[in-house]
């Protein structure tokens, strides 16, 4: 069956790590073999842009002035996009450990947070979604799937994929696009799958990286009761964060579900899947590999391979490219703080990510995270490159070439 | 210095709201209550006050669903004391709410006196924003409404107030101690809460029930509601399309063929 566990990262970080308690596991011991190389503040996107990029967390924490980070902005330029941690070379989980804990400390002691991401987390323990959607609405797309689709709450039978949609794909109007696409192929591989409907809620994001543990301990705790419900074999997910919070943070409250997401599960059901794949196009494409999937669980060659098999398509580069990828700027709430970046005068990173993407010639630039999608289709818009390129999710580009 | 502030619960329009088969209320199968949004911006400008004055702030609020969230919450931000006020009407209007807030806020003991009252300058459900100036006449109190600043000098017993006119003007008033303030907009966006200090709020803090007794209108009159609809559909929108040179000539023909050219 599915092999839940690619990644070459460290186990999950134990839930009851914290700042004062930093010395009692490993992973915290860890950061006293820092060597202050700086290496993480170099990888970090916005690194430029932090008075404390991680190499000095590190230091104030060492010399026991960490308390003077809490009270500036710096760390609202951190996408939580794995990169510092990659890049390590004593093999230092910041993004895991050290800089949820600290992030969660500047939300209480920050003044004023910006109003998107405030309400942004408002909205998520209040409807279950960063939108501030109404939860009766969630699975409202499934009439417009085209295909029949099974709704627990409905029909409770065991199912052999629970597919956690998440909120971009339930309510936003791209990402439903991405919900047809992945239920047409679903259906078209014989899949039996079913969906948690109006009952699911946002898993977390990040979980502990989007600054809250008290709203995702909530929203954890919720999913994990709705999911006790039913019975299947494995969960797979359309969004690259969900699949994030459920392997590496839900795993403290007990979770050892089967977790994928649509594109190795997809991936691994290639030999059925390429039948269908009937019609032929000439597009080049580029691969933007998200950091939830690539660089933290090492999910590089599934969607590679995906997009190989549609008929006459070119897979082409770009310069940074799987452990070395470009955050979009959508990560650790990133998603809600374009106003604040703007503000503050910082590129947006997903415009840094698509001028990389035209550089490379190809007409599209596939995708496999919800997030990505608005953030580049905007990106393309504001830098004038809206007829050179599309941004296309890799279900999206399957599920057309499945049309004849 | 001691504030109060009335905190209303109103219908989240997040989810549609619906009348109800008697044609005169809500539908309340689906519905969902919410905190006022300018009753927050009260609580802001209330805790704001406290942060520079000193003092105590109290949440006083009628039971309706939710109510505990949004005053446990009201406790995590900083308030002092948290009262609901139990048995009363589910769906009170805005004259009889105002009359059992003014109620509550003279026979508990313990609350009156105090320095300020703070509301919303409206509500959702009071778009006349009539909440403070009710409660301010039925407490004999002085009361000024649209307010976006307020500094205290309790020394002379006054409070210097900003209040908000149409066409951007805006009056500085200065207005008697005790009084009742409608908010129009905290000096500061209502403050982020994080769920972990609510839930410790919920573990250590008491929202304190005090029962009082319905007084159906306090002898001014309720206008009861006699038909509740839904607003009516219109016609969409018509877009025009094409050269700006064409569109102008279409929004010239739209505009005569209607006679108003």
């Amino acid at each position: 069956m599915v092999t839940a566990n690619h990644g070459v990262f460290s186990p999950p970080p134990p839930c009851d790590i914290g700042l004062d308690n930093l010395t009692q596991f490993p992973e915290g011991r860890r950061l006293w073999t820092c060597i202050q190389c700086g290496t993480c503040a170099g990888t970090c996107p916005y690194g430029d842009r932090m008075q404390y990029p991680p190499r000095r967390i590190i230091g104030m924490l060492r010399a026991g002035e960490l308390e003077r980070v809490f009270t500036s902005d710096s760390l609202l330029n951190c996408v939580a996009c794995y990169a510092c941690t990659a890049k390590c070379p004593r093999g230092i989980d910041l993004t895991g450990v050290l800089l949820p804990l600290v992030k969660e400390q500047v939300l209480l002691h920050l003044p004023e947070i910006p109003a998107e991401l405030q309400k942004a987390l408002e909205n998520k323990l209040r409807y279950g979604n960063p939108m501030g959607e109404s939860p009766r609405k969630r699975a409202a797309w499934v009439k417009t799937a085209g295909v029949p689709i099974r709704i627990l709450s409905e029909d409770p039978r065991p199912a052999d994929a629970l597919w956690f949609v998440e909120c971009y794909n339930s309510y936003y109007p791209r990402g439903q696009q991405c919900a047809r696409a992945t239920a047409k192929i679903f259906t078209a591989l014989g899949i039996d799958f079913a969906i948690l409907g109006n009952e699911e809620k946002c898993a977390g994001e990040c979980g502990r990286l989007s600054w809250e543990r008290g709203l995702y301990s909530t929203l954890m705790e919720y999913n994990m009761l709705v999911l006790e419900k039913y019975k299947f074999k494995l969960i797979v997910t359309s969004c690259p964060h969900a699949y994030d919070a459920f392997r590496y943070r839900y795993t403290a409250l007990g979770f050892d579900y089967v977790i994928t997401h649509t594109t190795p599960f997809l991936a691994q059901r290639l030999a059925d899947l390429k039948p269908l794949l009937k019609r032929k196009t000439d597009c080049v494409v580029t691969y933007h590999d998200s950091c939830c999937l690539g660089r933290h669980s090492s999910i590089y060659d599934e969607p590679r391979l995906l997009l190989q098999a549609i008929p006459g398509m070119k897979l082409v580069e770009m310069t940074h490219n799987r452990v070395n990828t470009l955050c979009c700027g959508g990560g650790g709430g990133g998603m809600w703080l374009d106003t604040y970046y703007k503000a503050k005068g910082n590129e947006r990173l997903s415009e840094r990510r698509v001028k990389e993407a035209v550089a490379t010639g190809a007409d599209v630039l596939a995708v496999a995270c919800p997030y990505e999608i608005s953030r580049f289709e905007d990106a393309l818009k504001v830098l004038g490159y809206e007829k050179r390129m599309i941004v296309r999710d890799i279900v999206e580009l399957l599920a057309d070439a499945m049309e004849v | 210095m001691k504030i109060i502030v009335l905190l209303k619960m109103v219908p989240d329009v997040v989810e549609e709201l619906e009348v109800a088969a008697d044609g005169q209320t809500l539908d309340t199968e689906f519905l969902r209550l919410i905190a006022n949004e300018l009753d927050n911006h009260a609580l802001e400008e209330a805790l704001l006050l406290k942060e520079k004055y000193s003092g105590t702030v109290t949440v006083v609020a009628l039971d309706a669903p939710e109510v505990d969230d949004a005053l446990f919450t009201a406790l995590a931000k900083g308030a002092d004391q948290a009262l609901k006020i139990t048995d009363g009407d589910s769906a009170p209007s805005t004259l009889s709410g105002a009359y059992r807030l003014a109620q509550a806020l003279s026979t508990v003991p313990g609350l009156l006196p105090v320095d300020l009252i703070l509301t919303g300058a409206q509500a959702i459900d009071d778009l006349d924003g009539m909440t403070s100036p009710l409660v301010a006449h039925f407490l004999r109190l002085p009361q000024l409404g649209i307010i976006t600043q307020v500094s205290v000098n309790s020394v002379a017993g006054v409070a210097t107030v900003l209040r908000e006119f149409p066409g951007g003007v805006r009056g500085e008033y200065e207005i008697q101690l005790p009084a009742v303030l409608g908010i129009q907009a905290a000096e500061k966006p209502p403050r982020y809460v994080p769920v972990s200090r609510v839930q410790v709020a919920m573990k250590s803090r008491v929202i304190e029930s005090v029962h009082v007794p319905t007084a159906a209108d306090g002898g001014v009159g309720l206008s009861p509601v006699e038909e509740m609809l839904k607003p009516e559909v219109t016609e969409h929108a018509q877009m025009l399309q094409g050269s700006p040179e064409e569109v102008a000539n279409q929004l010239c023909e739209v505009l005569a063929g209607r006679g108003l050219l």
